[in-house]
């Protein structure tokens, strides 16, 4: 980034060279050379005018706050609902589910595959039957919910829409978000079950759905945490994101979606790291690559297909598990970036999570961050407050610009799907990676209590103990279900199922019939498996 | 695409008549975090060990199992779920099943330090915590692994 000089002689700098956490040279000052040629009315303008550079909405947080959307899991169902009335009960404002390891891979409890990982990393869901414990008490009208699940999404959803049935409530009045972002699973977080080619016919399968029977449901969350989370820098987070983005709707357009049908409902989901103004300009950057994309590329008529909405979670990779209390001011930093980038919701990591999954009360921690940034802090009073601050402008115009030749790239490719083939974006990120690591190795880079200012003693804080009784308890119930219910029904639903699979029908329909038989989530990706094939680890490093 | 138990390797195995450090970097379980495998596999490549990474998503046995066909040293293992108090010793369990004993295991990841008691009385090594310097575990796998003759 070019800074404007000084004329005088310069004063002696601690560093020879500012960078941010992606290693971006930083100036000293920015003037309003930096920002010459640019047009403030076309690329910088107005919230809630295309391009949307300075936030989706006209009056932002003066009209309604964020949501505040902590990412909770863990245990059966059974602890996992109470940990959700609890956070109601504290303010919260929208449920996130985090699932166990098993569920996100498709398979159930009883798995052999499972054992050691029922219920630790999230809440395990095998059938219809945990569906319906999870939200007992929970009214799906007033309430959205967003779901952090890929590989298998569209088995979760159908399983929601089944409990919303149950409860009486309409498909066309129920809210929130599936993940359902599979190209950041080979790129990224992992979590995978079939090859690419088949992973994209399910997601348009739930874009075609969704956009006729359950409207208001956000039908992908497209991550760049992850892909963050994983090592990347800013700039490729951004990129690569973008890039899955226009994936996607390549992908709807080429199944005979109309673009203004489902575009509206693709969201976003981003990454706060500890690169305060880097992360902000990100953010900026984004909607405005994905505004022009929208109407330009695809040539999308509705604005609502042109505004990048997103959710936010501060950097898991940040927390640091020596001197824990010190992540409490990591996460505030991070939600207040988020915030003053315009988010449209927020998670708050707790400050035991570098540990284990997060006790009630640094979880309540956590939400009060939040709390205390809405209420207390101001930042919110003024939409888009650093607009138009030299280095922010500039650092926007940077990001974007960049990030922009790596699409181009991938384009060039054939598209992400083509890229992710050729382990294109995977390398990126594992270079991105290591490169940081030697940079902290050298002390180029710093973490406060681990590479310096650390400490002899450590105070130690409590953590959340899985119970022991957790796999057990989960398995004997999934096998409860299995006996009790019909068993000619769930074979034929299964021989749907493959049928389905090697049709063309859209299978979410047959899907949702087989959850309302119990049949289990392990054995509709089985059946899934043998029609599909899976996807295997190329192991990269 | 490599088969389910294929395996990535890096260095050029025999330097003069002295075998090489052999480690393989293993993923047990379903957790898909390999950020840490990965670059302590580069940080173990890039100071001489010769390295095998299991990739993604393996079983307990497809690890032991990897590790006979590839005669390592050294098996260092990787989990970010929870799961490590089934899944570490049950990779030890195997090794002494087939008789490689001799194979050093160790791990890391998120560990809380009280299960590491645990963890080293079942026959698991050193068990490295978020925020251990790369140069520490090359040391140790220096000092502690030695290259069958």
């Amino acid at each position: 980034m070019n800074g404007k000089k000084g004329t005088k002689a310069k004063p002696k700098e601690r560093r020879k060279r500012f960078s941010t956490v992606s290693d971006e040279e930083v100036a000293a000052l920015y003037t309003p050379a930096d920002l010459e040629g640019s047009d403030f009315r076309k690329e910088i303008g107005f919230p809630g005018v295309y391009p949307f550079t300075r936030g989706i909405h006209s009056s932002m947080y003066r009209s309604r706050l964020w949501t505040m959307r902590q990412f909770s899991g863990f245990g059966t169902a059974e602890n996992t609902n109470a940990r959700y009335h609890y956070l109601l009960s504290q303010g919260q404002t929208g449920l996130s589910v985090a699932f166990h390891f098993p569920t996100l891979m498709g398979y159930d409890s009883d798995n052999p595959r499972a054992r050691g990982e029922v219920g630790m990393c999230g809440v395990a869901v095998d059938s219809l039957r945990d569906m319906e414990i999870l939200f007992q008490g929970i009214p799906l009208d007033s309430i959205t919910t967003s779901m952090t699940i890929n590989a298998p999404s569209a088995i979760l959803l159908a399983m929601y829409i089944a409990v919303a049935e149950q409860q009486g409530v309409s498909l066309r009045k129920i809210g929130g978000t599936i993940q359902n972002d599979i190209l950041k699973e080979y790129i990224a977080q992992h979590s995978w079950i079939f090859p690419p080619d088949p992973s994209m016919r399910i997601i348009t399968d739930i874009l075609a759905y969704c956009s006729e029977q359950v409207p208001k449901w956000n039908t992908i969350s497209i991550s760049g945490y992850h892909i963050r989370e994983a090592g990347s820098t800013a700039v490729q987070e951004l990129a690569f994101t973008i890039a899955d983005g226009i994936a996607y709707v390549q992908a709807g357009i080429e199944a005979g979606i109309p673009v203004d049908k489902f575009a509206p409902r693709l969201s976003f989901f981003f990454n706060a790291h500890m690169d305060f103004f880097e992360e902000i300009a990100k953010y900026r950057a984004a909607r405005r690559m994905w505004a022009n994309i929208m109407r330009e590329r695809f040539r999308a008529k509705d604005e609502n297909s042109w505004k990048l909405r997103f959710h936010t979670q501060t950097a898991g990779v940040t927390l640091t598990a020596q001197q824990p209390f010190n992540n409490v001011v990591r996460v505030a930093l991070q939600g207040l970036m988020a915030v003053l980038g315009g988010t449209q919701s927020l998670h708050t990591n707790s400050m035991d999570e570098s540990l284990a999954l997060p006790t009630e009360q640094a979880v309540t921690v956590a939400l009060r961050t939040q709390q205390i940034l809405a209420e207390e802090s101001g930042v919110g009073n003024s939409v888009d407050p650093l607009g138009g601050s030299f280095l922010l402008e500039k650092m926007t115009n940077e990001l974007e610009t960049k990030a922009m030749r790596y699409v181009r790239k991938i384009d060039e490719m054939g598209g992400m799907v083509e890229a992710i083939k050729r382990g294109y974006p995977q390398r990126e990120i594992i270079d991105a990676s290591y490169h940081y690591q030697r940079l902290l190795e050298k002390g180029e880079k710093k973490i406060v209590g681990v590479s310096c200012y650390t400490s002899e003693e450590e105070i130690p804080i409590p953590l959340l103990k899985i119970d022991k009784e957790v796999e057990r308890k989960q398995i004997l119930r999934t096998q409860e279900v299995r006996r009790k219910r019909n068993a000619r029904r769930v074979a034929s639903r299964v021989d749907a199922l493959k049928d389905a699979s090697l049709s063309r029908v859209n299978l979410m329909p047959v899907i949702l019939e087989a959850v309302k038989e119990y049949v289990t989530l392990g054995e509709i990706c089985d059946a899934f498996r043998e029609t599909m094939g899976t996807y295997i680890d190329p192991a990269m490093y | 695409m490599a088969s389910a138990t294929a395996t990535k390797r890096s260095g050029t195995g025999k330097a003069k008549g002295k075998r090489k450090i052999r480690v393989m970097v293993g993923k047990p379980g379903l957790d898909g975090h390999d950020r840490g495998a990965k670059i302590i596999a580069r940080a173990l490549r890039d100071a001489g060990v010769e390295v095998i990474y299991t990739g993604l998503h393996q079983t307990p046995e497809m690890i032991v199992n990897a590790a006979a066909q590839e005669d390592v040293d050294a098996i260092g293992l990787s989990i970010l779920s929870g799961a490590h108090n089934y899944l570490f010793p049950k990779v030890v369990e195997l090794l002494k099943k087939k008789k490689m004993g001799r194979i050093v295991v160790f791990g890391g990841g998120i560990i809380p330090d009280d299960d590491i008691p645990g963890l080293r009385k079942k026959g698991v090594d050193r068990v490295f915590t978020p925020g251990t310097p790369l140069a520490e575990i090359v040391e140790y796998v220096h000092r502690r692994v030695r290259p069958r003759a």
